[in-house]
Formats: structure tokens, C-alpha cells, sequence
């Protein structure tokens, strides 16, 4: 009696290799059509016209001034994420206070905030026309259109990274050891560098990891404020948007290739993170916009 | 704590504050005008269409991805499954550019499209392509974890009791895949909504045609319209919020579940 529900058993939790060949065509048919082809894309045309062609194209003043406009913007959005992140994580999750569930949404918020949104709020702020617009006239600061108003849109689009990363962690660890460390004598600093910070360290680095790949790909809230000034106010993503529209397809491609490999290293890095500490992709619990 | 709450105001929560104040300054009907011109209701019917009918595409296949993913194994299994994340690691900009030339009547892609009469570029298809490729982790990451607790001797027990392969499908799978589901679509459509990169380069940006909301945004904002685009701004962040609450509220009632 016990061997047809044993094959019963088995049929009812495998499919049928017919539909397992199904499935899989189909599911690699669509894979290849909205994500590998497109990535792929990026390499062909930007080697059209040979490698040299490409190397010219991403080594002229502009598109390395955009590199380093891009690589400056992310130096100073990551690390200022990542304190934020482990300030809120640790007010959040090791203390008790009323309207926590509202500030955790509050932290998320950027992430349901459309990027063409959150460019526009710092031109109604800062803007010549804005609430401290003449202020600043005055004192000859500029923001929009200039590289702080590109490092504060890229703050508010990747604001959310780290630390909704580090809350659920944090969450799960509880205090009791920060408690145990702090009823054997030490303060508060010597226990967060000794007892949460290694606690924490992978969980940082994801956070860190895909807060750096969206603050260096940022399109949308970057077009807003930035002014699209040659060799002064053009990030990587933009100088890739100008080229295009210019109809330099080798040049726009090549410096898109650039970004492809940033994101082609993000994701290496992410596997193998989620392999060396699988409960930090384990905490992640999806939310708008929040990249698991 | 003092910290947390004067950055979240300073970089968050002041600046949102001023689309509401300025888009409150063009007065009731200067705001129903701006927030309901006939150009503007066009961008958001292509907005919120468009991502509709993305989030569906990507409910039907990011659902057979994430089986695939869970219930079988395969060669160059971890490269897929590392692929699947290639929307958020992968700036929009730059897939905007790939998905147009793909996709152009010239394009790889597009060219094949084009021989059968299917336009796949430059009007409203183009955009629900590029909100497909935008939209594709959200389902499939919400849905695998699900996935991967549904434990099998669940399954084992229906089929010991009886039942068939569809009707395992059907009755026990499905359901207790429905809440997790429900968000994957949620949060696609809500990423959809408010894209603007990764569609631009595609969708032909033809006014009344093929122009989403984000896009009027900005190019009300290039004719000194602070006004009207904060208004639509505020119509935009409203339904993000509406979408916000409705996800909240999905799982909460998924919790009541499980």
C-alpha cells in the first residue's frame, strides 16, 4: 500500500519534466528579452566601432568629468546614508518610543517618492524662485544647478538603504547583549563599536553595497537639479542621456558600458554577501521600492 | 534619536512639504486646472495604464521565475537568479538606452517585432517594456521566500488524500500564494507609476500620446511652471501614498494568514 502514495508523493511536489522544460523555456525567453539583451545591447554598440572608439569616447574631459562628478557625489551620499542608517537602526530597534511604526514609514518614504519628485522638491526649496532663493542669491551659494543640490537629490533618493537594512537586523538581535555589556561597566560608544557594530557589519554592507549602485546611477532627481552644464554639473547617467540625444550612440554606449560594469560588480558582490551570510538576504522583507 | 528626527525632517520631510505649499498657492481652482488639464490627465493615464499592464505581465512571469528559481535546479541557476536584481543594480538611464535600441523598428529586437506588424518602440508599448524591466525583481523577490516556506509535505498531503496536480495548484498553492503575490503587483505598479529614466528614451514623448506624468512634471518645471508641476507632483505623491496603504494593508492581512 505504501508504494503508489510514496509516487504519489512525489508526483504531487515535481513537475512533469514536460512542464519543468515549459516553464524554464519560458521563463528564459522573457529573462533574455527585458534583462540580457538589453545588457548585452550595451556592450555591442558601444564596441561598434571598435575598442578604440569606445576608450575615446569615455576618456574625453567631459565624460571624465562626469566620472568624478559621479564618484564624488556617491563619497559623500554613501557614507552620509550609512551614519544615518545606523543612527535610526539603533534609535529604532534598541529603544522604545511612541510613533515608531510612523517613523519607520517616514524612513521609507523616499522610496515610494518618484526620483523626478524628489529633484523638484530642492528647486521649490532652493531654487532661484524658491523658499531660500534669495537668500542665497545673496550670499552667492549655489545649489540648484550645481553640485550640492546633486549630492542632496541623490541623498533623498538613496536615503532609505541602509537603514532598512540595519532596523530588521537590529531588531532581531534585541539589546540584551548591549545590556550585558553595559551592566559589566562599559559606555555607550565602547558598546556600539564593540557589541553592535560587529553585529551588524555584513547586514552595513549590503546596505552600503546598493545604496552606492542607485547614488551612482541616479537619473531622474539628478536631471531635475543639475542643469546639464557640460564638464561642471553632468553625472554619469546624464552625460550618458546628452550623448544619446546628440546621436553619438558609440559615446553614450561606452560610458553606458561603464555603469553596466558597475552594476555587473554590484551584483557579484551581492551574491556572494548572500552567500557568505545567508540570514542578512534572510532579514530583508520587501518593501516599496526597497531592493531585497 | 535627536539625530535621526533632525535629518529625516531636514533632507525628507521639509522639502516634500513644499510641493504641497506651492501647489496650494496657485489657489482651489488654479489647482484643479493644473492638476486636471486635458494634457495632464493624459499623462496619468499613461502613467498608471501603462504600469498596470506591466505589473500584470510581470505577475504572470515573475511568478513562473520565481517557481523556476525555487522548485528547480538547472545549470547557470545562480547567474539567473543573480540577474533577476539586474534592475536595481543597473542605472535607469542606461537601461532606457539598451531597451530603445532593442526595440527601435532598427533594433535587434524591434526589427523582428516590426515584420509582423508589432510596433514595439516610440508609443505606449515601449513604455509598458521598459516598466516591465523595471518592475521584474519586485514579484519575483517578493514572492520566492513564500515560496520556498510553502512546505512541500503540504502539497505531499493533498496528493496522499487524493488530489490532482491542478487541483494542488488551484486549491492549496495559489492561495497561499495570493497576499505575497498581491504585493509583488503593488510594488511594481508603484515603481511604474513614478519611473522616468528608464522610460524616456523609449516611450516617444509625444504629447497626449505617449508622455508620462514625471516627464510633464519636468517639462513644466523647464517653463518656469513651479506651480503646475508641484500640483501634479502632489496628485502623484497622493496615489504613492494610496499605494503605500494599500501594500501595508495586504500584509497585514497576509499576517492574519500565516
Amino acid at each position: 500500500m505504501t508504494a503508489p502514495v510514496t509516487r504519489n508523493a512525489r508526483r504531487a511536489t515535481e513537475d512533469p519534466l514536460w512542464i519543468r522544460v515549459l516553464v524554464l523555456g519560458v521563463v528564459l525567453v522573457f529573462l533574455a528579452a527585458v534583462l540580457i539583451l538589453p545588457l548585452g545591447a550595451v556592450f555591442a554598440e558601444a564596441l561598434r566601432k571598435g575598442a578604440g572608439a569606445a576608450l575615446a569616447a569615455v576618456s574625453t574631459p567631459d565624460a571624465l568629468a562626469a566620472v568624478k562628478l559621479t564618484l564624488l557625489t556617491a563619497a559623500i551620499a554613501v557614507p552620509f546614508n550609512a551614519l544615518f542608517g545606523l543612527c535610526a537602526s539603533w534609535a529604532v530597534a534598541k529603544h522604545d518610543f511612541p510613533g515608531k511604526a510612523l517613523l519607520i514609514t517616514l524612513i521609507d518614504l523616499p522610496f515610494s517618492v518618484s526620483p523626478v519628485v524628489a529633484g523638484l522638491i530642492y528647486v521649490l526649496v532652493f531654487g532661484a524662485q524658491g523658499w531660500f532663493g534669495e537668500t542665497l542669491l545673496d550670499h552667492d551659494v549655489k545649489i540648484i544647478f550645481a553640485v550640492p543640490g546633486i549630492v542632496l537629490a541623490t541623498v533623498f533618493v538613496t536615503f532609505p538603504f541602509v537603514a532598512r537594512e540595519l532596523i530588521p537586523l537590529m531588531q532581531e538581535q534585541g539589546s540584551d547583549e548591549e545590556q550585558a555589556a553595559v551592566s559589566m561597566g562599559a559606555g555607550g560608544l565602547t558598546t556600539f563599536w564593540r557589541v553592535t557594530t560587529p553585529n551588524i557589519r555584513w547586514g552595513l554592507l549590503y546596505g552600503v553595497l546598493l545604496c552606492n549602485a542607485r547614488a551612482m546611477g541616479e537619473f531622474g532627481a539628478v536631471s531635475v537639479v543639475s542643469g546639464h552644464i557640460r564638464g561642471l554639473t553632468n553625472t554619469m547617467p546624464l552625460h550618458v542621456e546628452i550623448l544619446y540625444n546628440e546621436y553619438d550612440f558609440v559615446g553614450a554606449f561606452a560610458v553606458a558600458a561603464l555603469l553596466c560594469l558597475l552594476a555587473i560588480v554590484t551584483l557579484v558582490l551581492k551574491s556572494i554577501l548572500e552567500i557568505v551570510q545567508p540570514q542578512v538576504h534572510a532579514a530583508n522583507h520587501v518593501r516599496p521600492g526597497a531592493p531585497h | 534619536m535627536g539625530v535621526t528626527l533632525t535629518i529625516l525632517s531636514v533632507i525628507v520631510l521639509i522639502p516634500l512639504s513644499a510641493v504641497a505649499i506651492k501647489s496650494a498657492g496657485l489657489g482651489f481652482d488654479g489647482f484643479l486646472a493644473a492638476a486636471f488639464s486635458e494634457r495632464a490627465l493624459r499623462a496619468y493615464q499613461l502613467s498608471f495604464g501603462a504600469s498596470l499592464v506591466a505589473a500584470v505581465v510581470n505577475g504572470l512571469f515573475g511568478a513562473l521565475t520565481a517557481w523556476a528559481l525555487v522548485r528547480y535546479e538547472f545549470p547557470g541557476k545562480a547567474v539567473i537568479n543573480a540577474v533577476v536584481d539586474l534592475p536595481f543594480a543597473l542605472p535607469t538611464a542606461v537601461a532606457g538606452i539598451a531597451l530603445a535600441s532593442l526595440y527601435a523598428p532598427t533594433g535587434w529586437v524591434g526589427a523582428k517585432l516590426a515584420m509582423v506588424g508589432i510596433k514595439a518602440a516610440y508609443n505606449p508599448v515601449g513604455v509598458v517594456i521598459a516598466l516591465t524591466f523595471i518592475g521584474l525583481p519586485f514579484v519575483v523577490r517578493t514572492l520566492e521566500p513564500v515560496l520556498r516556506d510553502l512546505a512541500a509535505d503540504v502539497e505531499e498531503a493533498a496528493a496522499s488524500l487524493g488530489a490532482g496536480r491542478l487541483s494542488i495548484i488551484g486549491r492549496v498553492i495559489l492561495p497561499a500564494l495570493a497576499p505575497a503575490w498581491l504585493t509583488g503587483f503593488a510594488m511594481a505598479f508603484a515603481r511604474g507609476v513614478g519611473e522616468y529614466g528608464s522610460v524616456i528614451f523609449i516611450a516617444g514623448n509625444m504629447p497626449f500620446k505617449s508622455e508620462i506624468a514625471p516627464l510633464l512634471i519636468i517639462i513644466q518645471l523647464e517653463q518656469y511652471q513651479y506651480g503646475a508641476a508641484a500640483t501634479i507632483a502632489v496628485v502623484m505623491l497622493g496615489v504613492s501614498f494610496l499605494m503605500l496603504l494599500v501594500i501595508n494593508a495586504i500584509q497585514a492581512w497576509a499576517r492574519r494568514f500565516v
